[in-house]
């Protein structure tokens, strides 16, 4: 249990999805000029990440890993090639089928997260976060901790940044780093801020 | 509209359109690797090589592709390539691939390959689309590059691995700057190099929602 905590801190706040790793960035800048959207845009990525990474970590362990085909009569077979192929086949199929079963069972959530869901397919973080756990070979349990961890540090982050950006539209900042400038240089901020975690050991 | 010539094409991403300082288009990946020169030469000529040849097969048979399922079309293309790089790299630089670690991996889900297959390549025949995908390819080299030359020689004092700066520590005279070889910085340097680019192209800079009011003088009290 004390490993999993201590897996789940480390992913939220030293090994942060946007601030250290710079992954999702694309959206991360796009979609924070707002609190509110950007906190539905965190919650779907959280939802997302938390499925897709231990589903992947499932996949990969029964499928495509070095003689993970044992159970199928083919232990020298190593898949492990095709496995980027597959990962992002699996998130799109994720999204997808996560989009119909909100649409038909929730609409309230399926309208707050539309426009953001068909976006998250080509998401960097939550494919960043799939290969990493296939990188640091984490188990099931471990890889469903690190999908949780990973989402909520992410939507932790673009939940600062929106409402520091909030903020900072009143500011009086110099012409030519107006806007996606001024934001690259407050991200800088945020991510040395978040750097101070660094020293905490588990 | 006029036809793209494919000068306009392949040189515009560079400085008039570039992909990362105007359209926030691969930040994603770029960032991490640029600690230092090699690794972010590599993952420019990966990404450059990619995004080519990915917006030339999907106009290719971007008359064949249903519009419904496109999205799907272009992401197992461009997977496929990406693997294609994937196993190269391992097999002639496994060294520099693991540096790169999840990176190359993740040139599937740069917003530049899928932004020019879609925005692009879906309109255009296949040999412009691949001049725009090495334009492209090329405009976010061009800020990787820059950003990790900057990194590398002013963080350790190197250049492609090879000392230009002897660093104190090895009894040379330069102070290293360690904060340029973490995350933060490559934050600071592109704004910075955002800053630079808009100053010099001034169309590129965009309007405040709120202005300042002028301050007004009081002559006496």
């Amino acid at each position: 249990m004390e490993h999993y905590i201590s897996l789940f801190v480390r992913t939220v706040f030293i090994e942060n999805m946007a601030l250290a790793f710079f992954l999702g960035m694309c959206t991360f800048i796009a979609i924070s000029k707002k609190v509110e959207t950007a906190i539905s845009l965190g919650a779907t990525v959280v939802v997302v990440q938390t499925i897709a990474v231990p589903l992947n970590n499932l996949v990969y362990h029964t499928f495509l890993a070095e003689g993970a085909l044992a159970w199928a009569g083919l232990p020298e077979v190593d898949l492990s090639f095709i496995g980027l192929l597959s990962f992002i086949g699996i998130i799109a199929a994720t999204v997808q089928i996560l989009e119909m079963l909100l649409d038909r069972y929730v609409p309230a959530l399926y309208h707050a997260l539309g426009v953001f869901l068909p976006l998250i397919t080509v998401h960097c973080a939550i494919m960043g976060g799939v290969l990493f756990m296939v990188e640091r070979d984490y188990t099931f349990g471990e890889s469903v901790v690190y999908g949780v961890g990973s989402g909520f540090s992410w939507a932790l982050a673009i939940a600062l940044l929106a409402a520091i950006r909030e903020k900072l539209k009143y500011s009086d900042v110099p012409a030519g780093l107006q806007g996606l400038g001024i934001t690259f240089i407050t991200i800088g901020l945020m991510s040395l801020g978040f750097m101070s975690f660094s020293g905490v050991q588990l | 509209m006029a036809k793209p010539t494919a000068r306009e094409v392949l040189l515009n991403p560079l400085f008039n359109n570039n992909p990362i300082a105007l359209q926030i288009l691969g930040i994603c990946s770029a960032l991490a690797v640029t600690s230092n020169l090699n690794t972010a030469l590599v993952m420019s000529i990966a990404l450059t090589l990619v995004t080519g040849f990915s917006s030339m097969f999907v106009s290719m048979i971007r008359n064949q592709i249903p519009s419904s399922i496109r999205m799907i079309v272009q992401v197992v293309i461009i997977a496929s390539l990406v693997i294609v790089v994937d196993q190269i790299l391992k097999a002639f630089a496994f060294g520099l691939a693991k540096q790169l670690s999840v990176f190359v991996g993740l040139i599937i889900t740069n917003c530049i390959v899928m932004g020019r297959a879609e925005g692009f390549a879906m309109q255009n025949p296949p040999g412009l689309s691949f001049l725009d995908g090495i334009g492209n390819g090329l405009g976010y080299s061009a800020v990787l590059i820059a950003v990790g030359f900057v990194r590398e020689l002013f963080g350790a004092g190197k250049l492609f691995g090879v000392t230009v700066l002897p660093a104190v520590t090895d009894g040379g005279w330069y102070q290293p700057n360690g904060l340029l070889l973490l995350p933060p910085s490559a934050f600071f340097l592109i704004g910075f190099l955002i800053w630079g680019l808009r100053a010099w192209k001034t169309r590129q800079v965009e309007h405040t929602e709120f202005k300042m009011a002028p301050q007004t003088h009081k002559e006496a009290y």
